[in-house]
């Protein structure tokens, strides 16, 4: 199975929505600065929950939040 | 670093510190001049059923100590201390919590193979009791892992 790329638009729509701070998006979708940071960064892959929460927020669909990639080539095991 | 790992890591300190206070006192109290009481059943469950209240009081106030020196060090500013609990640190919390079960599942293991092996009871019991310890402690590593590198 291909690996799955997921990346979101989080930090532009902060921006366009006058500059909202990760702490007033938090607050709004009731988790901690710190998930919104993990989310902004890649480092953690919110529920379908809180994905629609924080589009809700933003007036915009899931899609222009979220994008998903599925890469279809093989993974490639690799000597460490 | 944010207030939970902060946290995490205070509490990772304060288990170590309370281990290694009580296993001394228990060993210079007790033990050093009787040996022979490490093969008393009842030695063994005193001393772990007074260290559980032990280990809860002393986290408590090392805690209450870490809130108050934060408020301070930010110059009494508004800090959150106790930031809310979302699904990503339950998810930690569940993942972490997998781990030292494991690990306790083999402490567990070794200890009941003392018992097999014919070794003496209280090989058992300091198994048992350093599985639980090592599990606890793992469980505050992997969080902190989670909290840092993503989960």
């Amino acid at each position: 199975m291909g690996k799955v790329i997921i990346t979101n638009n989080i930090r532009t729509l902060r921006f366009f929505a006058n500059e909202m701070t990760q702490q007033e998006l938090a607050d709004k979708t009731g988790v901690s600065r710190q998930t919104i940071v993990a989310i902004e960064n890649g480092k953690y892959f919110p529920s379908l929950e809180l994905a629609f929460r924080i589009a809700h927020t933003f007036e915009q669909p899931l899609d222009a939040v979220f994008s998903f990639d599925l890469n279809d080539a093989p993974e490639k095991k690799t000597k460490k | 670093m944010d207030i939970k790992e902060k946290r995490i890591l205070v509490s990772l300190v304060a288990s170590v510190l309370i281990m290694l206070f009580y296993g001394w006192y228990i060993y210079s109290r007790y033990i050093a001049g009787n040996p022979d009481i490490l093969n008393d059943f009842k030695f063994w469950g005193r001393s772990f059923l007074i260290l559980i209240p032990i280990a809860i009081v002393v986290q408590i106030i090392i805690q209450i100590i870490f809130a108050i020196s934060v408020y301070i060090a930010n110059r009494g500013e508004d800090v959150d201390l106790d930031p809310v609990d979302d699904e990503r640190d339950k998810l930690i919390e569940l993942k972490a919590i997998k781990i030292s079960h494991y690990l306790f599942i083999v402490g567990f293991s070794l200890a009941m193979g003392s018992l097999a092996l014919g070794m003496q009871p209280w090989v058992m019991f300091l198994v048992l009791i350093s599985s639980g310890f090592i599990a606890s402690i793992v469980n505050e590593i992997f969080r902190l892992y989670y909290y840092r590198k993503g989960v």
